[in-house]
Protein backbone atom coordinates (compact mmCIF):
# COMPACT_ATOMS: atom_id res chain seq x y z
CA UNK A 1 0.00 0.00 0.00
CA UNK A 2 1.37 3.38 -0.97
CA UNK A 3 1.26 6.12 1.62
CA UNK A 4 -0.41 9.31 0.42
CA UNK A 5 1.40 11.30 3.10
CA UNK A 6 5.17 10.94 3.02
CA UNK A 7 5.63 11.77 6.71
CA UNK A 8 3.19 10.48 9.34
CA UNK A 9 4.41 13.11 11.81
CA UNK A 10 3.46 16.11 9.65
CA UNK A 11 0.26 14.35 8.63
CA UNK A 12 -0.98 14.28 12.22
CA UNK A 13 0.25 17.73 13.06
CA UNK A 14 -1.44 19.56 10.20
CA UNK A 15 -3.11 17.74 7.29
CA UNK A 16 -5.18 15.37 9.43
CA UNK A 17 -5.25 17.56 12.53
CA UNK A 18 -7.36 15.67 15.11
CA UNK A 19 -9.22 18.72 16.38
CA UNK A 20 -9.93 20.77 13.27
CA UNK A 21 -10.01 18.17 10.48
CA UNK A 22 -10.98 14.84 12.01
CA UNK A 23 -13.02 16.30 14.90
CA UNK A 24 -12.01 13.53 17.30
CA UNK A 25 -11.49 13.55 21.05
CA UNK A 26 -14.03 16.28 21.64
CA UNK A 27 -14.62 15.82 25.39
CA UNK A 28 -11.25 17.12 26.65
CA UNK A 29 -11.14 19.61 23.78
CA UNK A 30 -14.23 21.33 25.09
CA UNK A 31 -13.91 20.69 28.80
CA UNK A 32 -10.30 21.48 29.62
CA UNK A 33 -9.62 24.49 27.40
CA UNK A 34 -10.76 27.25 29.78
CA UNK A 35 -7.12 28.23 30.32
CA UNK A 36 -4.02 27.93 28.13
CA UNK A 37 -2.03 26.18 30.84
CA UNK A 38 -4.60 23.41 31.27
CA UNK A 39 -4.91 23.04 27.50
CA UNK A 40 -1.15 22.54 27.07
CA UNK A 41 -0.94 20.09 30.00
CA UNK A 42 -3.88 18.05 28.68
CA UNK A 43 -2.46 18.08 25.14
CA UNK A 44 0.94 16.85 26.29
CA UNK A 45 -0.60 14.13 28.48
CA UNK A 46 -2.64 12.87 25.52
CA UNK A 47 0.39 13.06 23.22
CA UNK A 48 2.38 10.91 25.66
CA UNK A 49 -0.39 8.30 25.87
CA UNK A 50 -0.80 8.24 22.09
CA UNK A 51 2.93 7.75 21.48
CA UNK A 52 3.30 4.98 24.09
CA UNK A 53 0.15 3.14 23.07
CA UNK A 54 0.91 3.35 19.34
CA UNK A 55 4.46 2.06 19.88
CA UNK A 56 3.42 -0.92 22.05
CA UNK A 57 0.48 -1.85 19.84
CA UNK A 58 2.61 -1.74 16.69
CA UNK A 59 5.19 -3.95 18.38
CA UNK A 60 2.72 -6.70 19.30
CA UNK A 61 0.32 -6.31 16.36
CA UNK A 62 1.23 -9.66 14.81
CA UNK A 63 0.60 -11.64 17.99
CA UNK A 64 -2.91 -10.37 18.77
CA UNK A 65 -5.86 -12.38 17.42
CA UNK A 66 -8.34 -10.26 15.50
CA UNK A 67 -11.32 -10.98 17.78
CA UNK A 68 -9.78 -9.65 20.98
CA UNK A 69 -7.78 -6.80 19.48
CA UNK A 70 -10.04 -3.98 20.73
CA UNK A 71 -9.92 -5.29 24.31
CA UNK A 72 -6.14 -5.68 24.08
CA UNK A 73 -5.70 -2.16 22.72
CA UNK A 74 -7.87 -0.73 25.48
CA UNK A 75 -5.91 -2.56 28.18
CA UNK A 76 -2.63 -1.19 26.75
CA UNK A 77 -4.05 2.33 26.53
CA UNK A 78 -5.38 2.09 30.09
CA UNK A 79 -1.89 1.12 31.31
CA UNK A 80 -0.34 4.14 29.58
CA UNK A 81 -3.03 6.38 31.04
CA UNK A 82 -2.49 5.04 34.57
CA UNK A 83 1.22 5.86 34.24
CA UNK A 84 0.37 9.41 33.07
CA UNK A 85 -2.13 9.83 35.89
CA UNK A 86 0.43 9.10 38.61
CA UNK A 87 3.12 11.05 36.72
CA UNK A 88 1.07 14.26 36.59
CA UNK A 89 0.11 13.83 40.24
CA UNK A 90 3.80 13.57 41.14
CA UNK A 91 4.85 16.65 39.14
CA UNK A 92 2.16 19.18 39.96
CA UNK A 93 -0.82 18.86 42.26
CA UNK A 94 -2.54 22.10 41.01
CA UNK A 95 -2.47 20.89 37.40
CA UNK A 96 -3.70 17.48 38.53
CA UNK A 97 -6.63 19.09 40.35
CA UNK A 98 -7.46 21.35 37.39
CA UNK A 99 -7.55 18.48 34.90
CA UNK A 100 -9.57 16.42 37.36
CA UNK A 101 -11.29 13.35 35.95
CA UNK A 102 -10.15 14.11 32.43
CA UNK A 103 -6.76 12.40 32.78
CA UNK A 104 -8.27 8.96 33.51
CA UNK A 105 -10.80 9.71 30.79
CA UNK A 106 -8.04 9.76 28.14
CA UNK A 107 -8.72 5.99 28.04
CA UNK A 108 -12.07 6.74 26.46
CA UNK A 109 -10.70 9.38 24.09
CA UNK A 110 -11.80 8.18 20.67
CA UNK A 111 -8.68 9.67 19.08
CA UNK A 112 -6.37 7.23 20.88
CA UNK A 113 -8.33 4.12 19.93
CA UNK A 114 -8.87 5.40 16.39
CA UNK A 115 -5.13 5.80 15.81
CA UNK A 116 -4.45 2.38 17.31
CA UNK A 117 -7.00 0.76 15.03
CA UNK A 118 -6.31 2.77 11.87
CA UNK A 119 -2.54 3.10 12.02
CA UNK A 120 -0.65 1.19 14.71
CA UNK A 121 -2.45 -2.11 14.07
CA UNK A 122 -1.15 -2.16 10.49
CA UNK A 123 2.21 -0.39 10.42
CA UNK A 124 5.69 -1.04 11.90
CA UNK A 125 6.88 0.46 15.17
CA UNK A 126 8.82 3.58 14.09
CA UNK A 127 6.13 5.11 11.82
CA UNK A 128 3.52 4.31 14.48
CA UNK A 129 5.47 6.19 17.14
CA UNK A 130 5.89 9.13 14.74
CA UNK A 131 2.18 9.04 13.94
CA UNK A 132 1.29 8.99 17.64
CA UNK A 133 3.61 11.92 18.40
CA UNK A 134 2.33 13.91 15.41
CA UNK A 135 -1.33 13.30 16.21
CA UNK A 136 -0.70 14.06 19.88
CA UNK A 137 1.08 17.33 19.17
CA UNK A 138 -1.58 18.26 16.61
CA UNK A 139 -4.17 17.64 19.33
CA UNK A 140 -2.15 19.79 21.76
CA UNK A 141 -2.01 22.52 19.10
CA UNK A 142 -5.77 22.41 18.66
CA UNK A 143 -6.35 22.58 22.42
CA UNK A 144 -3.97 25.52 22.73
CA UNK A 145 -5.74 27.45 19.93
CA UNK A 146 -9.06 26.94 21.68
CA UNK A 147 -7.63 27.68 25.12
CA UNK A 148 -6.11 30.94 23.88
CA UNK A 149 -9.44 32.25 22.58
CA UNK A 150 -11.28 31.24 25.72
CA UNK A 151 -8.74 32.54 28.21
CA UNK A 152 -8.11 35.87 26.41
CA UNK A 153 -11.80 36.63 25.96
CA UNK A 154 -13.12 35.02 29.14
CA UNK A 155 -10.55 36.17 31.68
CA UNK A 156 -8.47 38.79 29.85
CA UNK A 157 -5.25 36.90 30.56
CA UNK A 158 -2.78 34.69 28.68
CA UNK A 159 -1.02 31.98 30.71
CA UNK A 160 -2.09 33.90 33.80
CA UNK A 161 -0.64 37.28 32.75
CA UNK A 162 -3.21 40.08 32.40
CA UNK A 163 -3.28 41.39 28.82
CA UNK A 164 -5.60 44.36 29.02
CA UNK A 165 -5.84 47.27 31.41
CA UNK A 166 -7.78 47.17 34.69
CA UNK A 167 -10.91 48.46 32.94
CA UNK A 168 -11.32 45.28 30.90
CA UNK A 169 -14.60 43.55 31.61
CA UNK A 170 -14.05 39.78 31.11
CA UNK A 171 -16.53 37.97 28.91
CA UNK A 172 -17.23 35.22 31.42
CA UNK A 173 -19.46 33.27 29.05
CA UNK A 174 -16.32 32.01 27.27
CA UNK A 175 -15.12 30.24 30.41
CA UNK A 176 -18.49 28.50 30.87
CA UNK A 177 -19.63 25.44 28.88
CA UNK A 178 -21.50 27.37 26.11
CA UNK A 179 -18.32 29.32 25.37
CA UNK A 180 -16.50 26.06 24.69
CA UNK A 181 -19.00 25.05 22.02
CA UNK A 182 -19.08 28.54 20.48
CA UNK A 183 -15.31 29.02 20.30
CA UNK A 184 -14.78 25.59 18.72
CA UNK A 185 -17.48 26.47 16.16
CA UNK A 186 -15.66 29.73 15.40
CA UNK A 187 -12.34 27.94 14.88
CA UNK A 188 -14.01 25.39 12.59
CA UNK A 189 -15.55 28.20 10.55
CA UNK A 190 -12.17 29.94 10.25
CA UNK A 191 -10.52 26.77 9.00
CA UNK A 192 -13.42 26.00 6.67
CA UNK A 193 -13.20 29.45 5.11
CA UNK A 194 -9.45 28.96 4.53
CA UNK A 195 -10.15 25.66 2.83
CA UNK A 196 -12.95 27.12 0.74
CA UNK A 197 -10.77 30.01 -0.45
CA UNK A 198 -7.97 27.63 -1.38
CA UNK A 199 -10.36 25.38 -3.31
CA UNK A 200 -11.90 28.36 -5.10
CA UNK A 201 -8.44 29.51 -6.16
CA UNK A 202 -7.59 26.03 -7.46
CA UNK A 203 -10.88 25.87 -9.34
CA UNK A 204 -10.25 29.29 -10.92
CA UNK A 205 -6.78 28.19 -11.99
CA UNK A 206 -8.26 25.02 -13.52
CA UNK A 207 -10.88 26.99 -15.48
CA UNK A 208 -8.18 29.30 -16.81
CA UNK A 209 -6.12 26.36 -18.02
CA UNK A 210 -9.15 24.87 -19.76
CA UNK A 211 -9.93 28.21 -21.46
CA UNK A 212 -6.36 28.49 -22.62
CA UNK A 213 -6.58 25.00 -24.09
CA UNK A 214 -9.90 25.58 -25.87
CA UNK A 215 -9.11 28.97 -27.47
CA UNK A 216 -6.30 28.13 -29.88
CA UNK B 1 -21.71 10.56 51.61
CA UNK B 2 -24.89 12.07 53.02
CA UNK B 3 -26.35 13.37 49.77
CA UNK B 4 -30.02 12.56 49.44
CA UNK B 5 -31.14 10.53 46.44
CA UNK B 6 -33.30 13.33 45.04
CA UNK B 7 -30.37 15.71 45.25
CA UNK B 8 -28.15 13.27 43.33
CA UNK B 9 -30.87 12.88 40.72
CA UNK B 10 -31.42 16.60 40.10
CA UNK B 11 -27.69 17.26 40.17
CA UNK B 12 -26.73 14.64 37.60
CA UNK B 13 -29.83 15.03 35.40
CA UNK B 14 -30.05 18.82 35.12
CA UNK B 15 -27.51 20.93 37.03
CA UNK B 16 -24.41 19.02 35.99
CA UNK B 17 -25.86 17.44 32.87
CA UNK B 18 -23.15 15.09 31.60
CA UNK B 19 -23.24 16.28 28.03
CA UNK B 20 -24.08 19.96 28.17
CA UNK B 21 -22.32 21.03 31.35
CA UNK B 22 -19.50 18.56 32.02
CA UNK B 23 -18.68 17.75 28.36
CA UNK B 24 -18.78 13.97 28.49
CA UNK B 25 -19.79 11.73 25.63
CA UNK B 26 -19.14 14.49 23.10
CA UNK B 27 -18.24 12.29 20.13
CA UNK B 28 -21.51 10.41 20.04
CA UNK B 29 -23.43 13.57 20.99
CA UNK B 30 -22.10 15.43 17.94
CA UNK B 31 -21.87 12.42 15.64
CA UNK B 32 -25.08 10.47 16.20
CA UNK B 33 -27.60 13.21 16.87
CA UNK B 34 -28.52 13.73 13.23
CA UNK B 35 -31.71 11.68 13.34
CA UNK B 36 -34.24 11.30 16.13
CA UNK B 37 -34.66 7.54 15.58
CA UNK B 38 -30.94 6.75 16.02
CA UNK B 39 -30.41 9.22 18.82
CA UNK B 40 -33.00 7.84 21.22
CA UNK B 41 -31.97 4.25 20.52
CA UNK B 42 -28.36 5.15 21.18
CA UNK B 43 -29.42 7.00 24.33
CA UNK B 44 -31.30 4.00 25.70
CA UNK B 45 -28.46 1.55 24.95
CA UNK B 46 -26.02 3.88 26.69
CA UNK B 47 -28.38 4.10 29.68
CA UNK B 48 -28.44 0.32 29.93
CA UNK B 49 -24.65 -0.05 29.65
CA UNK B 50 -23.98 2.73 32.16
CA UNK B 51 -26.36 1.31 34.77
CA UNK B 52 -25.06 -2.26 34.50
CA UNK B 53 -21.39 -1.28 34.45
CA UNK B 54 -21.92 1.10 37.36
CA UNK B 55 -23.31 -1.67 39.56
CA UNK B 56 -20.57 -4.11 38.51
CA UNK B 57 -17.85 -1.50 39.08
CA UNK B 58 -19.19 -0.81 42.56
CA UNK B 59 -18.71 -4.46 43.50
CA UNK B 60 -15.31 -4.71 41.86
CA UNK B 61 -14.10 -1.57 43.58
CA UNK B 62 -14.84 -3.17 46.98
CA UNK B 63 -12.61 -6.11 46.02
CA UNK B 64 -9.84 -3.78 44.81
CA UNK B 65 -9.94 -1.77 48.03
CA UNK B 66 -9.83 -4.99 50.05
CA UNK B 67 -6.60 -6.04 48.31
CA UNK B 68 -5.15 -2.47 48.34
CA UNK B 69 -4.90 -2.49 44.55
CA UNK B 70 -6.53 0.84 43.78
CA UNK B 71 -4.02 1.58 41.02
CA UNK B 72 -5.73 -1.12 38.95
CA UNK B 73 -9.05 0.75 39.14
CA UNK B 74 -8.92 2.35 35.70
CA UNK B 75 -7.97 -0.84 33.86
CA UNK B 76 -10.62 -2.85 35.71
CA UNK B 77 -13.37 -0.34 35.02
CA UNK B 78 -12.64 -0.15 31.31
CA UNK B 79 -12.57 -3.94 31.00
CA UNK B 80 -15.92 -4.19 32.84
CA UNK B 81 -17.36 -1.64 30.39
CA UNK B 82 -15.97 -3.48 27.37
CA UNK B 83 -17.47 -6.73 28.64
CA UNK B 84 -20.85 -5.09 29.33
CA UNK B 85 -20.93 -3.63 25.83
CA UNK B 86 -20.08 -7.04 24.38
CA UNK B 87 -22.91 -8.64 26.41
CA UNK B 88 -25.38 -5.96 25.33
CA UNK B 89 -24.38 -6.54 21.74
CA UNK B 90 -24.91 -10.30 22.01
CA UNK B 91 -28.21 -9.81 23.85
CA UNK B 92 -29.63 -7.39 21.27
CA UNK B 93 -28.41 -9.58 18.41
CA UNK B 94 -30.22 -12.58 19.89
CA UNK B 95 -33.43 -10.78 20.92
CA UNK B 96 -33.90 -8.26 18.14
CA UNK B 97 -31.82 -8.63 14.98
CA UNK B 98 -33.63 -5.65 13.42
CA UNK B 99 -32.53 -3.26 16.16
CA UNK B 100 -29.04 -4.75 15.99
CA UNK B 101 -28.78 -3.93 12.29
CA UNK B 102 -30.05 -0.42 12.90
CA UNK B 103 -27.49 0.37 15.62
CA UNK B 104 -24.67 -1.29 13.64
CA UNK B 105 -21.29 0.26 14.29
CA UNK B 106 -22.57 2.47 17.13
CA UNK B 107 -22.87 -0.40 19.62
CA UNK B 108 -19.15 -1.24 19.96
CA UNK B 109 -18.45 2.51 20.03
CA UNK B 110 -20.18 2.77 23.42
CA UNK B 111 -16.93 1.40 24.91
CA UNK B 112 -15.08 4.62 24.04
CA UNK B 113 -17.88 6.88 25.23
CA UNK B 114 -16.32 8.83 28.07
CA UNK B 115 -19.67 9.26 29.81
CA UNK B 116 -19.71 5.49 30.44
CA UNK B 117 -16.27 5.50 32.06
CA UNK B 118 -16.95 8.69 34.00
CA UNK B 119 -19.86 7.26 36.02
CA UNK B 120 -17.81 4.56 37.85
CA UNK B 121 -14.94 7.03 38.35
CA UNK B 122 -17.18 9.73 39.83
CA UNK B 123 -19.12 7.37 42.07
CA UNK B 124 -15.84 6.04 43.51
CA UNK B 125 -14.38 9.51 44.08
CA UNK B 126 -17.55 10.75 45.74
CA UNK B 127 -17.87 7.63 47.90
CA UNK B 128 -21.47 6.79 46.96
CA UNK B 129 -23.03 3.61 48.34
CA UNK B 130 -24.74 1.05 46.09
CA UNK B 131 -28.17 2.72 46.03
CA UNK B 132 -26.68 6.19 45.50
CA UNK B 133 -24.47 4.83 42.70
CA UNK B 134 -27.40 3.26 40.91
CA UNK B 135 -29.48 6.44 41.13
CA UNK B 136 -26.48 8.46 39.98
CA UNK B 137 -25.91 6.14 37.00
CA UNK B 138 -29.58 6.22 36.00
CA UNK B 139 -29.93 9.99 36.23
CA UNK B 140 -26.60 10.79 34.55
CA UNK B 141 -27.36 8.49 31.63
CA UNK B 142 -30.93 9.78 31.52
CA UNK B 143 -29.50 13.27 31.17
CA UNK B 144 -27.30 12.05 28.33
CA UNK B 145 -30.28 10.48 26.58
CA UNK B 146 -32.33 13.65 27.00
CA UNK B 147 -29.58 15.88 25.59
CA UNK B 148 -29.18 13.54 22.57
CA UNK B 149 -32.91 13.61 21.85
CA UNK B 150 -33.17 17.40 22.25
CA UNK B 151 -30.27 18.07 19.90
CA UNK B 152 -31.51 15.57 17.31
CA UNK B 153 -34.94 17.22 17.24
CA UNK B 154 -33.36 20.62 16.62
CA UNK B 155 -31.04 19.22 13.98
CA UNK B 156 -33.93 17.63 12.09
CA UNK B 157 -35.43 21.11 11.81
CA UNK B 158 -32.21 22.79 10.68
CA UNK B 159 -31.83 20.17 7.94
CA UNK B 160 -34.72 21.84 6.18
CA UNK B 161 -33.53 25.42 6.63
CA UNK B 162 -31.18 27.45 4.50
CA UNK B 163 -27.76 27.48 6.16
CA UNK B 164 -24.61 29.01 4.59
CA UNK B 165 -22.59 26.19 3.05
CA UNK B 166 -19.59 27.15 5.18
CA UNK B 167 -21.39 26.49 8.45
CA UNK B 168 -23.06 23.21 7.46
CA UNK B 169 -22.13 20.13 9.48
CA UNK B 170 -20.18 20.24 12.71
CA UNK B 171 -19.96 24.02 13.08
CA UNK B 172 -23.74 24.39 13.01
CA UNK B 173 -24.16 21.48 15.43
CA UNK B 174 -21.73 23.12 17.83
CA UNK B 175 -23.62 26.41 17.73
CA UNK B 176 -26.89 24.57 18.42
CA UNK B 177 -25.24 22.68 21.29
CA UNK B 178 -24.01 25.99 22.67
CA UNK B 179 -27.53 27.41 22.73
CA UNK B 180 -28.83 24.26 24.45
CA UNK B 181 -26.00 24.48 26.95
CA UNK B 182 -26.88 28.11 27.72
CA UNK B 183 -30.43 27.00 28.42
CA UNK B 184 -29.13 24.39 30.84
CA UNK B 185 -27.08 27.01 32.67
CA UNK B 186 -30.42 28.25 33.94
CA UNK B 187 -30.65 25.16 36.15
CA UNK B 188 -27.41 26.10 37.91
CA UNK B 189 -29.19 27.70 40.87
CA UNK B 190 -31.37 24.65 41.58
CA UNK B 191 -30.55 22.49 44.57
CA UNK B 192 -27.98 24.97 45.79
CA UNK B 193 -29.58 25.15 49.23
CA UNK B 194 -28.92 21.50 49.99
Amino acid sequence: MKDTAPNPFVNGLWRQNPTFVQILGMCPTLAITNSVQNAIAMGLATAFVLTCANGIIAAIRKHVPKQVRIATFIAIIATAVTITDYFVKAISIPVYKALGPFIPLIVANCLVLERAEAFAAKKPVIPSILDGAGMGLGFAFGLTCLGTVREVLGAGTFLGFPLFGPNFEPWVLFLLPPGGFISLAIWLLVFASFRERKEAKERAALVEIQHAEVKP
Amino acid sequence: MNESLSHIFVDAFLINNFVLCVFLGMCSFLGLSGKFSTSWRMGVSVMFVITVSSILSFGTNLILVFFHAEYLRLITFIIIIAATVQLTEMFIKKKSPALFRELGIYLPLITTNCAVLAVPLFQTTRGYNLLQSTVFALSASGGYCMAMVLLSLVRERTDLSDVPSLARGTALTLVLASVLSMAFMGFAGMGGGQ
